[in-house]
This record gives structure tokens, sequence and C-alpha cells, in this order.
């Protein structure tokens, strides 16, 4: 087509390293579909106006490219498509063709796995900014509202690496798959987003920490294994995606930290536990949003027993966490596993072919890297001499997936009759009084160096900028 | 049915498949003979016992094999081609003893599934060949049961108009499939007994259990032969029988015939090319291009004259008769390759002016009117084979009119929307044009054409489309009108194609193969669709039943004086 259409300046507009500037089909697809997301992300992006924002943005791959910070206008933000650095001797590390090298086209057979693993993913990406919208008109600083910005852009960026994938190795049918992830909206009455979690709202900044800490960290190990993919395009995406990843997720460690540490400091204050009149969270309000967003984040793994989990082993779609330093034959058709089972009702594990077990084997290394907050935390309330600890909830704790579905489990992991769970469930889950109490700690504090009075100060600042820079800029 | 003297050990054992040649003329038949008097062909089944066309079985009793039938498909041809006077055509047996013994027993055990498939559906479409003849070349046959004539020889028998069975106390028809074998009599017995004979179907149930069938007299009465004749007048009778088939034939009195030569063909490990076809197999993909060239424009002939005697050398006979070569090959010789891309190359002018030609004569004219048959039959090779077809319609293409049949024929139709902006050379966008061809003159099995099919329910588009005739479609029209599946760009095209191969490539070959047939023929049953479908999905289910080719089933067991142990559950 040699329309007379203005040309995009692609390389200006979008950095990247994938040659854009000469692929005619990206091109073709990213001129519809980039409207259509700066459309998007003005009716579902944050809700704040601002003039501009101290963002990182990647306009490369390297250790200079990747993190370039400026005070950018955020609808001028260049979203950019970035791949890891290419690995030409790549073989594929499991599975059926384990030792064939990598894939750089999609082959015809998986087409349609490659293509729903990648939807999924895709999807997950702007409900995050979508159930997040609203957080920034309430944000405890400027510091965590440019945190705030900063995931969200984020996460916009991650669903253009998806839909770089669909655009770039799905033809036609990618290009619909693309434009349906903007189509569909987290929350949703008529096209709601595809997993359950990225459609509960994210009210207030507990749960934006607790969502980061948690929720990303899913995302953290879905993207790891998909690292893994015979498929390389999207390997090297999420090997590029899971740096930015880690930064979402110190968003919500080091928040959940200051929180922590700021209810630490009214208990001694007030020598006492009760520290809402104080203006501030209680700390065992903070024990229920963990548990409840650990929770929900542990049914995001699915079934502890997949057939589909299975085949994208086998396939070569979808690895294992850290699949290349494990000490097997990397193919599992003889090798066993246990997965959680409730039986007789009695919490058990069931023996089922290892290939089956892939979900719960993810979840479990999931589950370990969880704890390491705990201890961050407990540390954090043991300097300030504070008894009281935060745990994680038994595996079988409030879970509506998989073996626990429908049981009625304490945390500490003991079946309980349905009774005692609605006696006690108030104790566990955050309340309407919980969720009242936190929403209305949350006023904007817009004044560069102060912070809200739930929250601690961050220790450092971005970049080696100051805690008290000014990191938002308003109109 | 040949007796087997020893219990066929060997029969599941994988045997290297043989390589199937199908070019033969009568100089090299072993099992056939034909002589031409006046208007009518004799022609004589006589079976080299030890002609197998593979090892391990004699062809005793005038029974046949692959190869037997390949010499009768090429000889029904060449009745058509080189003998223009012949308006009728005698079948009988040049043995004294029998007529023929049907398929060989010993052969059918040994053979593996696809080859039993393989042959059943080349003996079906040459017995419904012969019927087309009877029906449209004027070419009319009488089968002379000079003796038995059991299973597949009385199937043969049944493909013909008239059938006479001498009246001698032991001679019979019958159908002893499901007694003797455990199988079905496949090649259209069973249809053609009810549908064609329109015997009742209490009787057909007892004739097609009742081993030794019958002789002449019930046979006339239960309509499973036209007339019983004595010995003493048996060759008067045929006689007359076969001049009464000769008269109102279309025939021509004053034609000469158009020989058939070998055809000029080259075989490399992953090419088999022809003047007009060209075809690509790429093993690692399990794909075949095949490409049919169109004619040249100008090459057009201008007079009947000029077509018969540019003969065997008329591109649209010279094109078929290596298209048919080239699908009995594929299917026969090539069956992990499972999808066939189908092209074609050449100018729109040189094909629509070889439309108009034989539009204009296929009435009139003989030979035109054997050629437009013999394209006819050969799409109906197409429709009945069980690969996934794919038409890819591109820059240069000529898919116009007859060869948009090709076309339609196949499964999905992809058309390049614009052209390839990187080719080398100057390129017009693909276009496809309908003609008159595709409204009537290739019927496909189901007495529809390829259109109806597609538009099975839809008359208005079909009358529609009749109103564009001749108009040139680009990709996008050919896809809005529903001509194609999908028109997809330069830009698109190679990834699209690639995915939707490989994704093919990984789909089982047998779901395929089911899913495609039914796709193909929509709509309403006829004669052919129940034998190509019913009585042959069937008889491949019995066949890879336990109770017929388990070591302990009847076609395994027959002959060698053990009965056959049945797995009782009906299913
Ligand atoms: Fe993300
Ligand atoms: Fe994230």
């Amino acid at each position: 087509m040699t329309s007379a259409r203005p040309k995009i300046d692609f390389d200006a507009k979008i950095p990247n390293n994938v040659d854009l500037a000469s692929d005619r089909k990206l091109q073709r697809a990213l001129e519809r579909w980039q409207p259509n997301f700066l459309d998007w992300w003005g009716d579902m992006g944050p809700a704040v106006d601002t003039k501009d924002v101290y963002l990182r943005t990647a306009v490369d791959v390297g250790r200079d490219g990747w993190a370039h910070f400026d005070h950018v206008p955020m609808n001028e933000y260049r979203w950019g498509v970035f791949l890891s650095e290419h690995d030409p001797d790549r073989k594929i590390a499991f599975g059926e063709h384990k030792g064939e090298p990598v894939w750089q086209e999609v082959p015809g057979e998986y087409r349609a796995d490659l293509q729903r693993l990648i939807v999924i993913q895709g999807d997950t990406e702007p409900a995050s900014v979508e159930q997040q919208r609203f957080l920034g008109a309430t944000a405890p600083s400027l510091y965590d509202m440019r945190n705030l910005f900063q995931v969200n852009v984020e996460e916009g960026r991650h669903l253009w690496a998806m839909v770089y994938l669909l655009h770039a190795y799905f033809g036609r049918a990618g290009r619909e798959e693309a434009d349906q992830l903007l189509a569909r909206n987290s929350g949703s009455d008529d096209s709601p987003r595809i997993l359950g979690a990225f459609n509960e709202e994210t009210p207030d900044w507990l749960s934006f920490y607790m969502f980061t800490y948690f929720t990303d960290r899913d995302g953290k190990y879905q993207l790891g294994t998909l690292k893994e993919s015979g498929f390389d395009p999207l390997s090297r995406t999420c090997e590029f995606m899971l740096k930015e990843e880690a930064h979402h997720m110190f968003v919500g460690t080091t928040g959940i930290d200051r929180v922590v540490a700021r209810t630490a400091e009214l208990m001694n204050e007030h020598d006492s536990e009760e520290v809402a009149g104080a203006g501030g969270i209680p700390l065992d309000m903070i024990q229920k949003y963990i548990n409840f967003h650990y929770t929900v984040s542990l049914d995001l793994f699915g079934n502890e027993s997949s057939t589909n989990a299975a085949n994208y082993f086998t396939a070569g779609l979808k690895g294992r966490w850290q699949e290349e330093r494990r000490k097997d034959d990397h193919v599992l058709t003889d090798d066993a596993g246990a997965v959680d089972a409730v039986r007789d009702g009695k919490i058990t594990s069931t023996e089922v072919p290892a290939l089956l077990a892939l979900n719960q084997d993810l979840r479990s290394e999931y589950m370990g890297d969880c704890s390491n907050g705990l201890k961050r935390w407990n540390r954090i309330l043991e300097k300030h001499g504070i008894d009281a600890r935060l745990y994680l909830p038994h595996v079988g704790f409030n879970r509506q997936v998989g073996a626990f579905a429908g049981q009625r489990i304490s945390p500490e992991g003991k079946m309980i009759p349905e009774a005692e769970w609605t006696a006690n469930e108030g104790d566990w889950l955050p309340t309407d009084v919980d969720k009242t109490h936190v929403r209305g700690l949350m006023h904007p504090v817009l004044e560069p160096g102060k912070i809200a009075s739930w929250i601690a100060p961050p220790s450092n600042g971005i970049n080696d900028k100051p805690v008290d820079f000014e990191y938002v800029h308003f109109n | 049915m040949t007796v087997l003297d020893d219990a066929p050990a060997a029969a599941q054992a994988p045997e290297a498949v043989p390589q199937v040649d199908f070019d033969t003329d009568p100089a090299q038949y072993r099992h056939w003979r034909f002589e031409i008097d006046g208007e009518t062909a004799w022609v004589y089944l006589d079976v080299a016992e030890d002609g197998g066309l593979v090892p391990g079985y004699e062809l005793k009793l005038n029974s046949y094999d692959l190869g037997v039938d390949i010499e009768l498909y090429d000889l029904t041809q060449r009745l058509r081609f080189e003998h223009p006077e012949v308006r009728s055509v005698v079948l009988t047996s040049g043995k004294d003893s029998n007529f023929c013994a049907g398929a060989n027993i010993r052969m059918l055990a040994q053979s593996s599934h696809p080859w039993k498939v393989n042959f059943c559906k080349f003996t079906n479409e040459t017995r419904n060949g012969i019927e087309d003849m009877t029906a449209n070349s004027g070419q009319t046959w009488v089968a002379a049961l000079n003796g038995t004539a059991a299973g597949g020889g009385y199937e043969m028998a049944l493909a013909c108009e008239t059938i006479l069975l001498v009246n001698d106390r032991s001679s019979a028809v019958a159908l002893p499939e499901v007694p003797l074998l455990g199988v079905l009599p496949g090649t259209g017995g069973l249809t053609r007994v009810t549908d064609k004979r329109h015997v009742r179907k209490d009787r057909a149930d007892i004739f097609a259990t009742k081993s030794e069938g019958f002789q002449g007299p019930k046979a006339v009465e239960w309509k499973l032969v036209d007339e019983t004749v004595s010995r003493k007048q048996w060759d008067s009778t045929v006689r007359a029988r076969a001049a009464e088939a000769a008269e109102g034939s279309s025939r021509p009195t004053d034609a000469t015939g158009v020989s058939l030569p070998p055809l000029r063909r080259e075989i490399t490990d992953d090419a088999i090319t022809y003047p007009h076809v060209r075809c690509e197999l790429d093993r690692d993909a399990r794909t075949a291009t095949i490409t049919v060239l169109g004619p040249e424009p100008g090459t057009v002939p201008e007079s009947l004259d000029r077509i018969c005697a540019l003969g065997a050398d008329f591109w649209p006979l010279a094109m078929t008769r290596e298209l048919d070569d080239l699908i009995l090959r594929l299917r026969t010789n090539e069956l992990e390759i499972g999808t066939w891309l189908v092209r074609t190359q050449g100018s729109i002018e040189g094909a629509l002016a070889f439309e108009r030609v034989i539009a204009e004569h296929s009435g009139s004219d003989w030979l035109v009117n054997e050629i437009r048959h013999y394209f006819k039959r050969t799409l109906k090779r197409l429709d009945v084979t069980s690969r996934t077809l794919i038409a890819l319609i591109e820059p240069g293409s000529c898919f116009a009119g007859a060869l948009l049949e090709l076309a339609l024929a196949c499964d999905r139709q992809y058309m390049l929307e614009g052209i390839f902006e990187d080719a080398d050379e100057e390129q017009e966008p693909a276009q496809i044009v309908l003609t008159a061809s595709n409204f009537g003159a290739f019927p496909m099995g189901n007495g529809l054409t390829r259109l109806q099919s597609r538009f099975y329910g839809d008359d208005d588009t079909v009358t529609e489309l009749h109103g564009r005739t001749d108009e040139r479609m680009t990709g996008a029209q050919a896809e809005e009108a529903g001509l194609v599946t999908d028109a997809p760009d330069d830009i698109d095209w190679e990834d699209e194609i690639r995915i939707l191969l490989e994704e093919r490539a990984s789909l089982s070959p047998d779901a395929l193969t089911g899913m495609e047939a039914n796709h193909r023929f929509v709509g309403p049953e006829t004669m052919e669709t129940r034998i190509f479908g019913r009585l042959t999905a069937w008889q491949n289910w019995i066949f890879i039943r336990p109770n017929a080719s388990g070591s302990e089933g009847a076609l395994r067991r027959y002959g060698t004086g053990r009965k056959a142990d049945f797995d009782k559950q009906r299913v």
C-alpha cells in the first residue's frame, strides 16, 4: 500500500530494538493500533491531571539504555518495544523438542497455544493500569505518585510487548487479538479481563502495595516460565519485562515496609496495638490484607494438576522456573510429583505424573519467594521492639481455584466447619470496616518531601534524587 | 474368489509399498484384450494368474488386483478417445469357466489398510467412469456374463447398462463378501443392487448373505440381471443386445480417433514434472505444490479440425491427462504428503479463450465433449481425494472458468490481495473469473456444481454470482463474494500460509480425512456419494476391525480351512 498517509517516524516515537523502521508488517499493524492504545490510555489510564512526571523510559536494552530518566508528560511517554539480546546458539531446554534450536517463527502446530499464552499474559498488563486508575488522586507523597505512574507506564509497555508479538508473528488473528486487549476492561460486566484477580479493584494504596508485592510477583513467575519458551521472541520479550517487573515488586516490598514501619512507630508512640485512631493501619489489618492478596494471587497459578501446563511444557512453550538450573532430564515423562489434595476431610497430597504437577511446582516457588517479604517486615517489627509477627496464611486458606476451592480452611491450615469460618472470617480477611478505615486514610499529599500519616517516608529517592525532589509537576 | 492354499502368515507384516505406475497401453495389457467389430468393442477379461502387481498371490479365477484395474481404466480411456466409432461395449470373460471372481482375497488379506482403501477408491472411480461412458460418451456397456460373476466380478457387471447371464444351470451372480469374508461388496455392489437395479431391500439382504448367489432365472426375477440366455442362444443374443445398445448413440460415424501417446513425465525425488503440470514435494512439510500451467494466449485452435489434429496435444486434454496421472500417483505413492497446494500459472485470457472453444463445441463435437467429461471426472477424483486441498491464488495465476473449478474443489482458497511488493517482475494483481463453466459443466458426485455445494442452501448467492460471470475479481472482491476463504495482502501472505500449513500438518490425518469428506459433499445423496461416503466409510471401518483383518478375522481366515472367530458384540 502506498497511500498518502502521513508517515510515522517509528524509531523516534517508538524506541525499539526490533528494527521497526524497516518492518512493513509491524508498521502497518502499529499504525492502526497505536492511536487506539492512546485512546485507551486516555480513557482508562491514570486519572490525575499532571504536567509531567519523573519517569524512566527504556530506550535500549543495554545497561545505559533501559533506565533513562526525565520529566515526561504522561501522554508523551514513549512506549517502546524491546527484546533482550539475541543468542544465536540458544536451544530449547525442555520438553520433546529439547536440544533443538529455538524457534524464530511460530510453529504452526503451536500457534493456538502460543497465542493463548500471550493473550492471557497481555491481558493482565493493561488490566492493572485500569485497576489503579484512580489511585493517583490519593497518593501519600509525590514519590509514591511517581512510582505508581512508573508502574502504570511500564504495564502499558508490557502490553506493547505482547502486542508486538501478536502483530509480528500471528498475522491477522494476532491483530484481532491485539485489538481485543484494548476492548476488554477490568471489572467490566460486558467484557471483563480474562483472569479473576484482574477484575478486582485496587481501591487504596495499601491494596496497591499488596498488589505489586503479591500479584506482580505472580507476573514475575509467569514471565519466568515464558522466558524459558522455545519460541525465542517470546522468551526474549519476557526476559526484558522481568527487569521492569523487579521495580514493580520493589514498590510493593518497600511500600509495605514503610506501612509496617509507620504502624510500629505509632504502636510505640501510643504504646498500643490500636493505632487506627492515630491515623495508622493496625497490624492485624495489614495481616488481613496480606491474607487476601496472597490467596487471590495463589489462585492465579491455576489447578494443582493441569494437562494444559503439561502440554505447554512438553511442546516447549512454557518451562519451569529456572528450568536450566534444574537437575533433571527436563522431559519429565518418567517422573512423578505430589500435588495438594483434600481427601476424606483431610489436607493431604496425591502423587501424579510430574508433567501434570507443573502448576503446583511453580506455585511452590512463588510461595517461597513471598515468604522473604514476611521476614523483612518482621525484622522491622523486631527492630521496633514489637513482638507481634506477620505471616503467610496456609496455602489452602481462602482459595477459589484448585484442590482447596470450596473448602473451609483456617489460616493455620485446619479444616474447619462452615460456622467456625463464618465466625472468624472478619478476623482473617478485610472487613468493610477495615476497608473503610484504610480508604479514610487516603488523602493526597502533594507537597514535595511530605508524607501521609499512615506510612513512613522512603529511605532513598529515585535515581539518586533526594526524597523531596519534585517527582511530579502539576498544571 | 481365489482359494488360498495356505494361511497368509505375513499378512500384517509391514511391507514395502511398491511405487505404482499407471502407464500402460493395449500392447502391454496382461489381463485384458479388446476387439473392435464395427460399432461394438468386445472387451475380454482374461487375467494372467502370475501377473499380480505385487508378489504374494496368484490371480486365480479371473480375480483382479490394482494392476488389472489400471489396465481396465486405460482401456476405457482408449475406447473413448481412440475409438470414436465404438457405440457399444461388451464386457465379457476370456475364460471358459467363469466371468470374474472379484478382487483377489489373498491380495486383500496381505495388503495394508491404505493400499486396500486406495485400491477400492480407484476401482470405484473406474466403475463410475464406465457409467459415465454410457451416460455421456455414447458408448453403452453391456455385461455378458458367460460364467459366474461373484463379488467384484458382479460389481463390474453392475456398472454396465445391461447385464446378461448365461443360463447353464451353474453360472450365477453373487455377492459373497458378507458371508464368506466378513466385509462388504464395497465397489458399489451393495449400493447399485438397490439404487440402480431397484432390487427390494429384503431380497437384497438375502442376496448379499447367500454366498452362492443366484442362477439366471431367479436372478432375472429379482432384477439382479436383465436377461438370462441359454448357451445356444448366447452369441447371437449378446450380439443383438450390443447392436441395440449402439442405437441412438451420439457418436459420429466419420470421425478419426485421437491417439493417447505415453505421457511425458520426469520424476525426481521431490518433483514430478509434466509439460503442463508441475508438482513439487516438500517431504518435511508433507506438502505437494501442484501447479497447472494454463494455455498460452494465441494458441487456441481456430477450428475443430485443428483440435482433432492437435489431439493429445490440445492443451485441455494434455493438461487433464497429466493432472489425472499426477493425482493417481500422489494418492497411491505419497501417503504422507497430507496437503496439496493447488496453483495455476498462465494467462487468464488464454484460459478464457479455451473456455470459449470448449463451450462452443462440447454439445456438438464428440472429442470436445469427451475432454469436458474427462476434466469433470478428474475434478471428481480431487473431490474424493483424502488430502487437504488448498488453493493458492497468486499473481500470474489463471483461475478462470474450468480452471477455477480446481480452486473450488479445494477445502480452502487463499488469494493474494494486490501484488507481491518485492517480486522481480512486474505483476498484475491476482484475479479470478467465473464463466458459464462454473454453473453446470462440471457437476460433483452429489449432482451439484461446486458453487452450489459451496453456497448450499443459498441459491440467491449462486444466482447473483451467475450475473457476475466474466467479471475479473481481485482478492478483496472474491473474498467479499465468498469465492475465497481469505485474501491476505503481501505483508500477511507468507505467515498466514505457513502457519496454516504447519497447523494443518499437526492435526490427525484420519480426522482431517473424515472432516474434509463431510464438508466437500454437502446436500443431496446420489448413488455416487452413497458409494464414496456411506459404503466406503463402512467398508473402511470393517477393514480395520478384528472381525475382518484380525488374525482370527474372516478375511485372514478365508481359505485356511478354519472358521473366523468373531467378536460377537454388535457395535
Ligand atoms: Fe507487567
Ligand atoms: Fe508489573
